[in-house]
């Protein structure tokens, strides 16, 4: 009970967190949502990336040194961090005009 | 277009460079543009199974199939390319001298052969399964004007194509001489960036601690994204913010396979002295 609680006050404190800790973000229409994504600098976070479209996506951060492959209609695990606090920018790198985002280490 | 070209330029010209520096350091060996082709040819098919099982790859350990296989087959590359190495630092100044009369030379290059052909389907595996799957992302989009896009990827792997080609022409001028220093001095920092490069997707695994991250930064002088970035990546796995593990993958290979080297040239001096009386 208590750890749902704390679950549930840290999903509203900080919306882009998933209840376990994992923050999901979709891609559709060769976009990210949230392209914006905030983390607490100094831990290590999942992300868990799910491509709803119909072609793969690679999930490419040279901020953070990340390079994987996300087939179509399927979802990708990435490991971000420990970070120290600043902005790291992130590209789908098959779609590069679209596919933009920010991870926000505070 | 000119998008598409960009994508798959930089994604071929890795493999190209490391194809360059395979077929101008492998010059002596005969037959080798046959195996040079034949291991195009592998990392071809390859890429197309992978991109073709890329949903099956992610799936594997947990969802980090993709980095375990990256590493995996980086790692098999660096092996190979340890073994070059030390294989030549004790067969090549002989096998320069003689070319292609020794019949045992001709063997000894089938197995050498056999190795660098594994090191090139492994670099065009790399890199194809992305850009297949990247062009078929493109080709199956319902607004795409594929024509455009094909003629794009085509710029793209010709001018990737062209600065492999422009490599091997450029080290085949290298007087003799040196040549040797050359090649393997440039094959040792490419299986110590090989090395580096699978650090980082163990790291990215989560199998490995990332170690200081970043050790330096170097993005202001150049970019990890930018053209020349790439290009330094697959010479010597150049990393503008490399992690502490990365540095320590990077330095140990480069380490012991100039060990090996000197090793094997020490013994193949001990084995044939020198012609000339002391």
């Amino acid at each position: 009970m208590l750890r749902f609680i704390a679950a549930a006050f840290l999903a509203a404190s900080v919306s882009a967190f998933a209840a376990d800790g994992d923050i999901n973000v979709v891609i559709e229409n060769h976009k990210f949502t949230p392209d914006r994504i905030e983390i607490p600098a100094g831990k290590k976070v999942k992300l868990v990336i799910d491509n709803r479209d119909a072609t793969a996506e690679e999930f490419e951060s040279h901020d953070l040194k990340i390079e994987k492959v996300i087939p179509a209609k399927s979802k990708g695990t990435v490991f971000v961090g420990p970070l120290k606090p600043g902005e790291y920018k992130f590209v789908g790198e098959f779609n590069e005009k679209t596919a933009k985002g920010v991870i926000v280490a505070k | 277009m000119f998008g598409t070209a960009l994508v798959v330029f930089r994604e071929v010209l890795e493999a190209a460079l490391i194809v360059g520096i395979i077929g101008a350091a492998t010059r002596d060996i005969p037959r080798r543009s046959r195996w040079i082709a034949g291991g195009i040819a592998a990392g071809i098919l390859g890429s197309l199974a992978v991109a073709g099982g890329a949903e099956f790859i992610s799936k594997l350990a947990e969802g980090m199939g993709q980095e375990l296989f990256n590493a995996s087959i980086l790692g098999l590359a660096v092996l190979m390319l340890a073994w070059h190495n030390i294989w030549m630092s004790s067969h090549g100044r002989e096998l320069a001298a003689n070319a292609k009369r020794i019949g045992g030379a001709v063997r000894e290059g089938t197995s050498e052969m056999s190795v660098l052909l594994v090191v090139i389907a492994v670099a065009v595996l790399r890199e194809g399964s992305e850009t297949v799957l990247f062009l078929y992302g493109i080709a199956a989009a319902p607004d795409s004007s594929a024509g455009l896009m094909a003629v794009g990827g085509a710029i793209g792997l010709v001018g990737g194509v062209l600065v492999g080609w422009l490599m091997f022409a450029g080290l085949l001028r290298i007087p003799l001489k040196w040549f040797f220093s050359v090649t393997s001095g440039l094959v040792l920092l490419l299986a110590a960036g090989m090395a580096a490069q699978a650090a980082r997707f163990l790291i990215q695994a989560d199998k490995l601690p990332s170690l200081a991250t970043p050790l330096w930064d170097t993005s202001w002088l150049v970019e990890n994204g930018s053209v020349l970035g790439k290009a330094l990546q697959g010479l010597l796995g150049y990393d503008a913010q490399p992690s502490g593990m990365q540095v320590i993958f990077f330095v140990t290979v480069l380490v012991a396979i100039a060990i090996g080297m000197i090793w094997a040239n020490r013994r193949m001096a001990l084995v044939r002295p020198s012609p000339t009386p002391a």
